[in-house]
């Protein structure tokens, strides 16, 4: 069971596992997915792409940000049976520019942004998150790529 | 007061005698005292017609005087201001030229003396270069007119100029920049002679310029140092002349006048980071000069001119982004401008270029470094392996990967010349600047060389300055050199060095600075011999933030990592005897150290709030902004400076490094054009020493009542995974509950031995009014989006037991 004590006007309790077991009654307010202030995943409601994502790192703010928006938003509109097939010439400028700054992205074996992206911001972001475009939002709402999480804990977030 | 009441007693029948007089008066009578308005007798008249007119004049002809009076004063006045004020914005416009003037002034002595021997082989380069720069020259003529005391034009002065740059850079102390950097340039660049004589004037400026040719690669080195590049560069256009990186520091004032000089740029590529992007270093193309690309590589992009020219440029250029080439160039205009160089600074810098494609974002920063993050600065660069790890800065993340403590290495950012012609923008840095004054007006500010840079929107992350303890400061400067106010990366240098060396340490301040550092120095405590004290007024570590119970245990945790705690001490007093410092504190206990860290609290930098007009908040410090983090039009505040309105939990400021980012990436947000309010809660984190870790989020005060829900600890309940509370299951656990409940149930607090362990892990509430408005998260990670909805709901729950269960605190 659980033990309750009170110093002067903190109170702390005791739990067990068991006591724990029995889903909450605490009630969550639902959230509303059309929230303009919440922050938001890769995916805007309206469909169109959050630049401004974490997830993303820096690949859209750097050196090769318009490469990489154009390469991506071609890919993320394209309509093809291959999904991107038409976007080739955008993706191999963006892979030029990306070489052209090698201590800015390093290159590390992947063929997808994202993962390159991760690769590129190494930081507390799990690189899990950093995977799928159209993430859930809450990893958008993860801290910052660079924003540092604690030791041996998982980026905050996720 | 009697005074008062016989004068008033004398008047009295005047005023009731005009009371209508007195009625219409009082509603004219802004500026007399308020005797009038006070009283509007209902009575009647007690004097005739006759006596009542003849008072009623006098009566009238009085309070007409008194408004006329007023009406004249306030006009003089309001003239009279508008008056110092139309000065005052002359004044302040007129004085960069004066400035540089007076600065062109100081220099020709020194310089004058060294060109006229220096005239040698240099000059002739100068002189090819001097026609070039002759236009430019010109102007740069009428600035330096005092330097070149030659009385032939530009050509003679670049002459004397190049020579004077090779003397220059030799004497200079900066000396690195190889006074073969003129000589080079003024060879292959005949604008380079203008640049030459730029740079002489702009004061030391080290000729960064001319090496670009072949001296560059010297230069090149030079350059970096030289950082100050004048600021005055601009002339972009000119750069054939690999601008005499008049870098040196001093050069700012004169970097005006050399815009021309063109060939400068080069010179100022020297210069590290501070990439003043003067847009006049055009040199892109034109280059003649690969000044151009020396602008932004830095001197070796210089250098180049002939041998450089084009292609080494760009790649120089690239290159020399290490240490973004100081050229003289500023812009004078950058749409986006931050202030400050910090966290906060470069979250908005990346939004911004999120949002609007090929923006132009302008960083200026007092420190020598790009944007890095402060947290590692006390956490995990101590614990490195790695003994250069003060030069290299790197560090080991939780998830085993390294990184550097910067954001971005150099060469995400481009230098400041190539700011305004970049066709897809970027962010640009310039560093070892100060913004002195800002023209909120005329959306324009200055820098302490009297560069002005325009912009269309501000972000101002100025962030703070360690506070002092009075008694240090009053000290003496032999207590002050032994003394560390911990915050930038050379402060993590000296103390590193420190640590190494002394035999004790003292770390004043309880809080999450303090406690950090003192469990990082106190696991080096042991390796090198040194004593770790760490002293505080409160009653345990982190007072301020954990309840009494927690603190208590948490500063147990501390103790056993090796640090000495002196708690409840208030310094008295800081004396130096005997090559040691002993600090004397009021309850009579003296402790002895060898140097002082003091972690004792952040001052907000609000140095600008005069100049530009804006608002600092009383209660917290900082700058007051909305909601949205906007101070003022095109004038937003984010980071530590930032005192800002919370919808959830009202006005606060936060020093925090996600709340930087947050705060940072919603002013960069709002800056193009997006409105969104202070919404996603920021967390924060601490970590001290292997058993203890946490996250937090929102408002965590200790004075605020607190409900904890803890976990029956098991043996995987810290960070390390270290703690073994009980081997056996659950049953057993809760078995030894069940005898130990009727003890603690009798809600007497139990002696702290009992518990000593007990807080492995579990959540902490903080309440306001019966609503959450702070949540902790003790050893218990991954579910922070959880306690930041509960915060966001903002809702009154009567079981708090029921809203920890939300956190499965017992899964791991």
């Amino acid at each position: 069971m659980s033990s309750v004590r009170d110093e002067g006007k903190d109170r702390i309790i005791f739990v067990t596992k068991e006591d724990h077991a029995t889903p909450s009654s605490a009630e969550l307010v639902e959230e509303d997915p059309d929230d303009p202030y919440e922050e938001r995943g890769l995916i805007l409601p309206s469909g169109e792409i959050n630049w401004n994502c974490p997830c993303l790192g820096g690949m859209a703010s750097g050196p090769c940000g318009t490469e990489f928006k154009d390469a991506f938003s071609c890919f993320h509109y394209s309509k093809e049976e291959v999904k991107g097939s038409e976007c080739l010439e955008h993706f191999r400028a963006m892979q030029e520019c990306i070489q052209r700054y090698p201590e800015l992205y390093p290159q590390e074996d992947d063929k997808v942004q994202k993962e390159q992206s991760s690769e590129t911001e190494p930081t507390s972001q799990d690189s899990a998150s950093a995977e799928t475009p159209g993430a859930d939002s809450t990893s958008a709402t993860e801290p910052d790529s660079d924003s540092m999480p604690p030791n041996t804990k998982g980026s905050g977030e996720s | 007061m009697l005074k008062c009441r016989t004068v008033w007693k004398k008047l009295a029948p005047l005023a009731r005698a005009s009371s209508t007089l007195c009625r219409q008066n009082v509603r004219r009578t802004a500026l007399n005292n308020g005797r009038t308005p006070a009283y509007v007798p209902v009575a009647h008249m007690s004097s005739g017609p006759a006596g009542g007119g003849r008072a009623n004049q006098i009566y009238v002809l009085l309070v007409g005087a008194a408004c006329v009076g007023g009406g004249v004063y306030t006009y003089r006045t309001v003239k009279g201001d508008g008056q110092r004020y139309q000065e005052r914005i002359e004044e302040i416009s007129s004085r960069p030229i004066k400035t540089q003037d007076s600065y062109i002034q100081t220099e020709p002595p020194a310089v004058e003396a060294t060109e006229t021997e220096a005239v040698p082989e240099p000059e002739p380069e100068a002189a090819p270069s001097s026609e070039e720069p002759s236009p430019p020259a010109a102007d740069v003529e009428a600035v330096i007119p005092p330097e070149t005391s030659e009385a032939p034009p530009e050509t003679s002065e670049a002459p004397p100029e190049t020579s004077e740059a090779p003397p220059e850079t030799s004497e200079a102390p900066p000396a690195e920049e190889p006074v073969v950097e003129a000589p080079p340039e003024e060879a292959t660049e005949p604008p380079a002679a203008p640049v030459v004589e730029e740079e002489p004037p702009a004061a030391e400026p080290v000729v960064e310029a001319p090496p670009e040719e072949a001296a560059e690669p010297p230069a090149a080195p030079v350059v970096e140092e030289a950082e100050p590049f004048a600021p005055s560069e601009p002339p972009p256009a000119k750069l054939t002349e690999p601008p005499a990186a008049v870098e040196e520091s001093a050069a700012e004032p004169v970097v005006e006048a050399p815009p021309d000089e063109a060939a400068e740029p080069p010179a100022a590529p020297v210069v590290e980071e501070a990439e003043p992007s003067a847009p006049c270093e055009p040199p892109p193309g034109e280059l003649t000069e690969p000044p151009a690309a020396v602008e932004e590589s830095e001197p070796s992009a210089a250098a180049a001119e002939p041998a450089e020219p084009a292609e080494p440029q760009p790649e120089a250029v690239a290159e020399s982004g290490d240490s973004v080439a100081a050229s003289l160039k500023v812009p004078s205009h950058a749409p986006y401008l931050l202030i400050g160089g910090g966290t906060a600074s470069f979250a908005a810098a990346r939004s911004i270029r999120a949002r609007d494609p090929g923006a132009k974002v302008l960083i200026v920063t007092e420190e020598p470094d790009a944007p890095y993050m402060r947290p590692p600065l006390s956490k995990e660069l101590w614990f490195s392996d790695d003994p250069s790890v003060t030069e290299t800065l790197r560090f080991k993340q939780w998830n085993g990967k390294e990184r550097s403590i910067f954001f971005q290495p150099p060469s995400f950012y481009i230098t400041a010349e190539e700011l305004s012609s970049a066709e897809n923008g970027g962010v640009a840095i310039l560093t070892n600047r100060k913004v002195v004054h800002m023209d909120v007006r005329g959306n324009k500010i200055k820098l302490d060389d009297d560069t002005e840079i325009s912009y269309d929107k501000c972000l101002i992350a100025t962030g703070g300055v360690p506070r002092n303890l009075q008694v240090i400061e009053r000290a003496g400067e032999e207590v002050m050199q032994k003394t560390t106010l911990f915050r930038k990366i050379e402060d993590f240098k000296e103390l590193d060095k420190v640590s190494r060396n002394v035999k004790s340490i003292t770390i004043i301040g309880g809080g999450f600075l303090g406690s950090e550092l003192a469990c990082a120095l106190g696991r080096r405590s042991s390796e090198f011999d040194l004593e770790v004290i760490q002293m505080y007024p409160e009653k345990g570590n982190m007072g301020k933030v954990l309840p009494e119970y927690l603190s208590n245990w948490t500063t147990e945790k501390v103790k056993s990592e090796g640090v000495k705690i002196i708690s409840e001490a208030l310094v008295k007093s800081v004396v130096s005897k005997d090559d040691k410092l002993e600090i004397q504190l009021k309850d009579g206990r003296l402790v002895k150290t060898d140097h002082i860290v003091a972690a004792v609290g952040l001052e907000p930098n609000v140095d600008l709030a005069k100049s530009a007009g804006l608002e600092v908040d009383s209660d917290f410090g900082g700058f007051r902004v909305n909601a949205e983090l906007q101070a003022r039009s095109n004038i937003w505040v984010a980071g530590d400076a930032a005192c800002f309105y919370d919808i959830r939990l009202g006005r606060r400021r936060v020093e925090h490094h996600d709340h930087a980012v947050v705060s940072g990436r919603l002013a960069g947000e709002n800056m193009t054009g997006a409105n969104k309010p202070y919404w996603h809660q920021s967390m924060f984190w601490s970590d001290l020493g292997p058993d203890v870790g946490y996250e937090a989020i929102g408002i965590v005060d200790s004075s605020l009542p607190t409900v904890g829900v803890f976990a029956k600890a098991t043996a995987k309940d810290t960070p390390r995974a270290a703690t073994e509370l009980s081997g056996t299951g659950i049953r057993s656990e809760s078995e030894t509950e069940d005898t130990a409940t009727s003890p603690v149930a009798s809600s007497t607090p139990a002696p702290s031995g009992s518990h000593k362990d007990e807080y492995g892990k579990g959540v902490i509430f903080y309440l306001r009014d019966k609503v959450v408005v702070g949540i902790i998260l003790w050893n218990v990670f991954n579910r922070m989006p959880i306690a930041r909805k509960i915060i966001k709901d903002g809702e009154e729950h009567s079981d708090l037991n029921e809203v920890a269960k939300l956190f499965n605190i017992h899964d791991d």
